[in-house]
């Protein structure tokens, strides 16, 4: 894993970047654990939706709505782990190639959240390789904070599905997101147009 | 059973008739305005998801696995849009975690559509273990279901059971019984 020319950053400090990119009501889903708890952290917004369970589903959830709002850029966030229990995503998305799709892999090569043993990827399989030969031919690893940018930048105009993938160091999310499953659907469904708040 | 055997021999698709099952299921969703069908096939699927792919209406196509469907659809009810899975019933015992985790406590109106394997003539032993696990996990999470035998019954189950899940926000699975559909016999 270190052969990768890519600074190690940090998921809290990334997500916040990214947050702040972000002008056009733009759809963020949170992988499960510390990915959306950052995500709540770094500002809640109604356009953001926080899994609480279904690991590796983030990807799938936020294809699904992308394709139901296609003029929508839509993100979505994934730890490792959790990107390595639905590996199959990556091949249903490249042959839909929904361009409002940007998928964000943050790869610390542990599963965290359960005391942080090692993927069993760690150090072996290189994600962004594996999306390419997925066919999701718009993957590349951010070498540092300023490429993620750039690379966010990239995608919020590109015509086929992105995927960033960034080395991330272990430390736990900031905050704790709320764990009302009815509620974080309802708001998300009025971040996103499709319902009036009573 | 004359049905079956009509239905079984029935599976060339378009042409078909438009009393088939299949052709049956397809205008209940586009009556429901249900267009977005991932799916992981089944055998016995095979002519809804060849008219599926024809018509215009829908978008329909694979996914790697049953629970990225299911993932699909929800992110989808979220944006606007309705779909419904399409499945065999070794790919809805993939899904209990799923279905637990976001389908019933986010209270998202999932529409399964499975094919039930492993009953009434079935040769595969894996299947036939398989099924049984079905039921119990439906009834252990309390979500609704129902078992499609009949071709006249089916408009009426299905478009109910699609409706009532849309406005009760919960999950449904209509299992399409080899009394329906013909299942799928041992041809080698």
């Amino acid at each position: 894993m270190n052969t990768r020319n890519t600074k190690v950053m940090n998921r809290f400090d990334v997500t916040s970047r990214l947050i702040t990119k972000l002008k056009h009501e733009e759809a963020v889903i949170g992988g499960i654990g510390n990915t959306n708890f950052d995500l709540w952290a770094a500002g809640h917004r109604p356009q953001n939706f926080y899994m609480l369970g279904s690991m590796g589903l983030a990807f799938p959830i936020a294809l699904g709505v992308a394709l139901a709002q296609p003029e929508r850029r839509v993100f979505a966030l994934e730890g490792d782990g959790s990107l390595l229990m639905q590996l199959g995503a990556l091949a249903t998305i490249a042959a839909l190639k929904p361009k409002n799709l940007i998928m964000i892999v943050m790869d610390n090569g542990i599963y965290q959240i359960t005391g942080a043993q090692p993927t069993p990827a760690a150090g072996v399989a290189d994600l962004v390789a594996i999306a390419l030969g997925s066919g999701l031919t718009n993957s590349a690893w951010a070498a540092d904070e300023e490429d993620f940018e750039r690379l966010v930048d990239e995608a919020m105009s590109a015509d086929e599905p992105s995927l960033i993938a960034l080395r991330i160091d272990d430390k736990p999310g900031v905050g704790a997101t709320r764990r009302d499953p009815v509620q974080i659907r309802e708001r998300f469904m009025h971040g996103l147009g499709v319902r009036e708040p009573l | 059973m004359a049905i079956a055997e009509q239905q079984t021999s029935s599976q060339a698709g378009p042409g078909s008739g438009d009393r088939s099952w299949h052709s049956i299921v397809l205008q209940t969703l586009k009556r429901n305005e249900i267009s977005l069908i991932p799916y992981v096939p089944d055998r016995v699927l095979t002519p809804l998801i060849k008219n599926l792919h024809v018509d215009p209406f829908f978008t329909t196509f694979a996914t790697a696995r049953e629970e990225e469907a299911v993932g699909i659809v929800s992110g989808a009810w979220m944006g606007g849009r309705r779909g419904a899975v399409l499945m065999q019933t070794s790919g809805f015992a993939t899904l209990a975690n799923t279905l637990a985790s976001l389908a019933v406590p986010y209270q998202i109106p999932l529409i399964m559509f499975v094919s039930e394997r492993g009953t009434l003539g079935e040769f595969n032993y894996g299947q036939s273990l398989v099924c049984r696990t079905m039921r119990p996990v439906l009834d252990s999470l309390a979500l609704e279901h129902h078992t499609i035998t009949r071709l006249d019954e089916l408009e009426f189950i299905a478009d109910r059971s699609i409706k009532q899940a849309v406005t009760t926000q919960a999950p449904v699975a209509l299992i399409l019984n080899p009394l329906l559909t013909g299942g799928k016999v041992f041809d080698k």
